[in-house]
């Protein structure tokens, strides 16, 4: 026969999640394949960073199982790195990008590290690497408070990076981006996944800046959660009735996906179309 | 005495020659003492004050300070050490302050400063009530909100030496995953990191501190060692390594440079200890406001290099 089939990288079996005594989905089951750039799409409050937060094992489940890397979730240490939602840094935090990457490597050990010897060597190395590998050499030495929305996701994406992860969890990294920076930091993500083989489950708001690079689709709505190619997924049919509110996908000449009438929160909140806002 | 409230009179004014002045103000065993004290507490102060800074406690820090006053008052009264007094007002405090629930967010919300408040007003109000049951001399009660400077003893100074180095051995245990648990509290979780026992420990490390510092300068001035040259060195700097040492030089050179002044002043040591503090933060305030300034007039000069740089996409 071919080559063995490579362990998925997660896989949830009949698992249920539950946040005081709300089940937030229930009975899930669905796998992701590694190395994929796989994308969890859903509306608002419907678990998608709960997902992401179960497969880090900061919240146990309340049923069924979940397995990360082959390991129970919350074992996989180094090899999982984590961008969490909407993170900004405060205009006064005096700390800098360089920092932050730093924290992501060496940051949840005890006691003060030696100010020389190789460790320091292999840190500050692999630390420029990184930072050059996300474009934010130019800002890395500056109060991270002080740089833009796009250039922390970037740095952040570096702190994520530092421990030569073999998963990545992004949860919602390309919110409060502005366009022309929402394109780029996608294709960043994704040059990244392809380049290295990182798996990464990245949690979207809007299905359009990533659509061409995905792999595959995690969906979560009304309590459930399934996975599906994008083709599966990214139609009219489907997202409509994933999110409860009419949605087109239209094909462009190139062969890609553009989404209208935005998967977004409109649908909770009246008037709100076409504009963004920041939800809690 | 006098010398609890502050205040020295010195037999001479200052000479001619500096040295001679340092060498006659160093013959004094009790200036020697205030030299010692005021360096542990200035070095305490300054590495608790940099955390404390970074992790917007100030108004947690303060309160533990002001607490401090009524444990000594009752210590005051009952008769007991007043140092113990000091440390049991501020550890209980942390401990009560911990005890609030938090946001979920994880971050000190408006309950938590509204909690701190209260306890605040409640314990001045309590240390207003121990000073006057003790009844005694107003000197002390001014020693105890303005500070001692000048009444250190050996014993004193040891037992000081002591608590800084249990203090600072703590933090350099517990510096770094604290360091991350304040920055990015979320990846620190996710990393494995104990935030929720480093947030309660540090409450605990700044009580002992506030109570420490309290004994030197009173429950009032703390904030001059603890805040100003933490405050200063930030402003100076984002490097943390490079931080912690500038507010260590910085709150070394203020309480010295006011010992120093105070012992050929009429004016009482703390008030030197804090408008030095003061100056050193304004002046490092004026000194990022020029820099930012100077940076961003170079930035508009050559133009696109770091646009460019920063819009390159994993080339």
């Amino acid at each position: 026969m071919a080559e063995p089939v490579p362990p998925p990288a997660v896989r949830f079996e009949d698992a249920t999640a539950r946040i005081g005594d709300r089940a937030v989905w229930s009975h899930v089951d669905l796998s992701i394949t590694a190395g994929d750039f796989v994308a969890v799409l859903g509306p608002n409050g419907s678990g998608k960073s709960t997902l992401i937060k179960a497969v880090l094992g900061v919240l146990p489940l309340a049923a069924g199982r979940v397995e990360v890397l082959g390991r129970p979730p919350g074992e996989s240490g180094a090899d999982i790195g984590y961008l969490p939602q909407r993170r900004s840094f405060d205009p006064s935090m005096r700390v800098r990008g360089v920092d932050v990457v730093r924290l992501g490597w060496d940051g949840d050990h005890w006691g003060v590290p030696l100010p020389w010897g190789a460790a320091r060597r292999a840190r500050n190395a692999r630390v420029d690497e990184v930072i050059d590998l996300v474009g934010a050499g130019a800002f890395a030495h500056r109060p991270i408070g002080e740089v833009s929305g796009g250039e922390q996701q970037r740095l952040l994406i570096a702190q994520a990076l530092v421990r030569n992860p073999r998963l990545l969890l992004l949860d919602e990294p390309l919110d409060s981006l502005d366009l022309s920076n929402q394109g780029a930091v996608a294709g960043l993500i994704a040059d990244i996944s392809r380049r290295f083989g990182i798996t990464v489950l990245i949690v979207a708001h809007d299905v359009n800046p990533i659509a061409s690079a995905l792999d595959g689709v995690v969906y979560v709505a009304r309590g459930r959660a399934v996975s599906g190619s994008p083709d599966e997924v990214i139609t009219t049919e489907t997202l409509s009735a994933l999110y409860g509110t009419p949605i087109e996908v239209l094909t462009t000449s190139d062969g890609r996906r553009v989404v209208v009438g935005q998967p977004d929160a409109s649908s909770h909140h009246a008037g709100a179309h076409g504009h963004r806002h920041d939800h809690p | 005495m006098s010398a609890s409230v502050g205040r020295i009179v010195a037999l001479a004014g200052p000479g001619a020659n500096p040295v001679d002045d340092v060498r006659r103000m160093l013959a004094l065993h009790f200036m020697v003492n205030a030299f010692r004290a005021g360096a542990v507490v200035a070095v305490l102060g300054a590495v608790i004050g940099w955390y404390m800074v970074l992790r917007r406690q100030s108004f947690v820090g303060h309160t533990l300070a002001v607490v401090s006053f009524p444990g000594a008052a009752a210590a005051l009264w009952l008769g007991v050490s007043v140092t113990a007094g000091y440390f049991a007002g501020s550890i209980v405090a942390a401990l009560v302050i911990a005890l609030v629930p938090r946001s979920p967010a994880g971050r000190a919300g408006s309950q938590e400063s509204a909690v701190i408040g209260t306890v605040q007003a409640f314990a001045l109000a309590t240390g207003a009530l121990f000073v006057s049951l003790y009844g005694g001399f107003l000197d002390s009660v001014t020693g105890l909100l303005f500070g001692s400077f000048l009444g250190v003893s050996d014993g004193q100074v040891v037992a000081l030496a002591v608590v800084a180095v249990v203090v600072l051995a703590a933090m350099a245990v517990l510096g770094r995953p604290l360091f991350f648990a304040t920055v990015d509290r979320n990846v620190a979780v996710a990393r494995g990191v104990p935030e929720r026992v480093l947030s309660v420990a540090f409450l605990l490390v700044l009580g002992c501190t506030a109570a420490e510092v309290s004994q030197i300068t009173g429950a009032l001035l703390v904030f001059a060692l603890l805040v100003m040259p933490a405050a200063a060195a930030q402003q100076l700097t984002a490097r943390p390594v490079l931080g912690l040492a500038l507010a260590v030089a910085l709150g070394l050179a203020v309480v010295w440079s006011a010992l120093g002044v105070a012992f050929y002043s009429t004016w009482p040591v703390g008030f030197f200890v804090s408008t030095f503090g003061f100056a050193a933060y304004l002046a490092a305030m004026a000194v990022r406001l020029v820099r930012a300034r100077t940076r961003r007039s170079a930035e508009r000069e050559p133009g696109p290099a770091a646009v460019g740089a920063a819009g390159m996409v994993g080339a």
